[in-house]
């Protein structure tokens, strides 16, 4: 059993879409032009997760994400894929914040809102992956948080969830409220319903989109924006990885394991 | 005049884009080769409601137009021909008629099923006297009562072994001729029903293609669609409207080979340099994008008319003879282009070119494509 009124709120992100995306070879900085937008793949995994809830337990779903005006692309795709309710945080002052700064900002939000059972978060975006916005959100409203969940059951008020490292597998009991991040191993994204898409992409759909700005939020304006950021661009350059590959050839299979042996040996692998 | 699409059409294509990849391109060669249909990917193309994209949701469509339902058809062709015809029989030959003349308990009955995935609709017309000529059909259907029974054999019938509903035109009044058709909707369910041979055919492989046989079959009076002696002209508009989905499975087919030609002509080096790089191939590209893009802007133009109310039969017939002529062209140029490997099944043209070929000549061949644009220039 779960109580009928489960709230599930998922942050997400627009980002450029990177499999189009150029750098400069002479500044080293993304080409930003021309570049379409997309929802954070992480998010979206965040989001289905959401979605699944609402399926089997009737949960209300509501997507929440900072960022410009054209943002609100990500907030109809959410809606068309079957989000309840959908906020855009946009502020010029918010312009600039580091991922401190908008969990900050996410979490005055959030404390509008009001009632919510569960947060969840993409694991990172694939623009700046720093996987840190989730956690410090999480902080910032002093809940409990799984990062990298890889399954979800919830009984009650409380929610089993269960994340692997590369070695080992933990599972969690908490009680809700409770923030989760997840990447594309959770789950497999819906495509959303022509009928989801011709409702969020009308007028109707449009003025469905809540618009917060700073003055709407409790929240003191020197602590986001670049003013509030605690982290700034330093330097940003192109690495080059020089990839070389060897064959390894011999007799037989002993031969060549024993060689790639070697092999690793020298290099210190093992 | 704006060429741009809105919001929801370029959502309609990521979509359809979306359900391709992951529905459809794995396993197409293997199906082509099998004649396997994906029925699976079927229910799946009607639960996102790709199937309803035209119609009203009060009989589970999804309240869109023509226009974003052949760019969706126009997207599956780009991977797989056969579903874009049987995505476009069930959508426009199979739910045109009834969402287009039938009764509010027609259309509350005979549309949801199909427009959601849960079953396919077929579409009989053809008989193996009756195909460009509809006069030659023998088909009966004799009223007895609150029923008519329906006797005789359709061909050719697209979706016909898996289909649970068909829209079907049998004589009334032999006497009469075209005007002693009439167009009824009837269930496999009816006793009498049957499937006859399943089509063994050169291109799209895996639509499932049959005569559909009627034997004595009880068909309640109200599912006739309109009165009697309407089936002609339900059928002749019912194919107009055919005619962009197979307009738009011609345009998918040609695109998606143009696109494996274009891959294939910057990767591939002969003589020191990547293909594109000879000017005769270069060239040949340049003139088959020109005669994709006047395709495309026809058949646009032809769901356009449908979708504002303007008279679309010559725009629908002239979209159906550019776009299916683009695909042969194309199609049979890419085979070429990519040589030897293009012969083989793993390069997909060669699939794509048998899948072209029909698109030349089911619902209504390009040259009586040609009567009916001639035809309105001299009325």
């Amino acid at each position: 059993m779960i109580r009928s009124n489960m709230r599930i709120i998922v942050c997400i992100k627009q980002v450029p879409d990177t499999n189009e995306f150029k750098i400069d070879l002479e500044t080293g900085i993304m080409i930003r032009e021309g570049l379409p937008c997309v929802m954070n793949p992480d998010d979206k995994n965040a989001l289905e997760e959401a979605l699944r809830l609402k399926d089997e337990y009737n949960a209300e779903v509501i997507a929440l994400t900072m960022g410009p005006l054209q943002a609100k692309d990500v907030l109809k795709e959410a809606m068309a894929m079957g989000a309840d309710e959908v906020i855009l945080i946009n502020d010029l002052s918010f312009a600039g914040s580091d991922s401190l700064a908008t969990a900050a900002i996410l979490a005055a939000a959030i404390e509008r809102i009001g009632h919510y059972d569960m947060i969840l978060c993409g694991m990172q975006a694939m623009d700046g992956n720093t996987g840190q916005t989730g956690p410090q959100l999480a902080e910032l409203l002093n809940i409990p948080q799984i990062t990298y969940l890889k399954e979800l059951n919830i009984i009650d008020n409380t929610v089993t969830a269960t994340k692997w490292t590369e070695s080992e597998k933990y599972t969690f009991k908490l009680n809700m409220p409770v923030l989760l991040t997840v990447n594309n191993e959770l789950n497999d994204p819906r495509i959303p319903t022509m009928m989801g898409v011709m409702k969020a992409y009308d007028e109707a759909g449009e003025k469905k989109i809540k618009v917060w700005g700073a003055n709407d939020l409790d929240i003191d304006i020197e602590q986001v924006g670049i003013k509030g950021s605690v982290t700034n661009i330093y330097e940003s350059c192109l690495t080059h990885i020089n990839r070389v590959s060897t064959i390894i050839e011999g007799e037989d299979e002993k031969e060549m394991a024993k060689s790639l042996a070697m092999k690793l040996s020298e290099l210190n692998l093992i | 005049m704006n060429f741009d699409f809105n919001e929801k059409q370029l959502m309609v294509i990521k979509n359809a884009k979306e359900y391709t990849e992951k529905y459809l391109a794995p396993g197409v060669i293997e199906r082509d080769e099998t004649s396997t249909y994906p029925i699976d990917a079927y229910r799946k193309l009607g639960e996102l409601g790709f199937v309803g994209l035209p119609y009203s949701s009060e009989y589970g469509g999804s309240d869109a137009g023509y226009l974003e339902y052949v760019l969706a058809v126009e997207e599956i062709a780009k991977v797989d021909a056969s579903m874009a015809i049987s995505y476009s029989v069930a959508t426009s030959l199979y739910a045109g008629p009834i969402a287009g003349f039938g009764t509010e308990e027609q259309k509350k009955k005979y549309l949801p099923p199909v427009l959601s995935g849960k079953s396919l609709g077929a579409f009989n017309l053809t008989e193996p006297n009756a195909g460009s000529d509809a006069a030659g059909v023998i088909t009966r259907a004799e009223k007895k009562g609150d029923r008519y029974i329906l006797n005789g054999l359709k061909c050719f019938s697209t979706n016909g072994p898996l289909a649970d509903y068909f829209f079907v035109v049998a004589s009334t009044n032999p006497e009469l001729k075209t005007k002693g058709l009439s167009g009824f909707i009837v269930e496999k369910a009816f006793p009498g029903v049957s499937i006859g041979k399943i089509e063994n055919k050169m291109g799209i492989r895996s639509a499932q293609v049959s005569e559909v046989i009627f034997d004595n079959v009880e068909v309640p009076a109200e599912n006739l669609i309109l009165e009697e002696g309407k089936g002609f002209m339900l059928a002749m508009k019912t194919l107009d409207s055919g005619r962009m989905g197979v307009a738009a499975q011609g345009l998918g087919i040609a695109e998606g080979a143009f696109e494996i030609a274009k891959n294939y002509l910057k990767t591939r080096e002969q003589f020191g340099k990547p293909l594109y790089k000879n000017q005769y191939l270069a060239f040949k590209m340049a003139e088959l994008e020109m005669q994709i893009e006047q395709a495309k802007l026809l058949l646009y133009k032809a769901a356009c008319d449908k979708d504002t109310g303007k008279p679309y039969t010559i725009s629908a017939a002239k979209a159906k003879y550019a776009c299916t002529n683009a695909a042969m062209d194309v199609t049979t140029a890419a085979v070429q282009m990519l040589g030897g490997n293009g012969y083989m099944r793993e390069y997909h043209v060669e699939r794509m070119m048998r899948d072209a070929k029909i698109t030349q000549i089911y619902e209504g061949t390009n040259e009586i494509q040609k009567l009916v644009i001639s035809g309105g220039l001299f009325r």
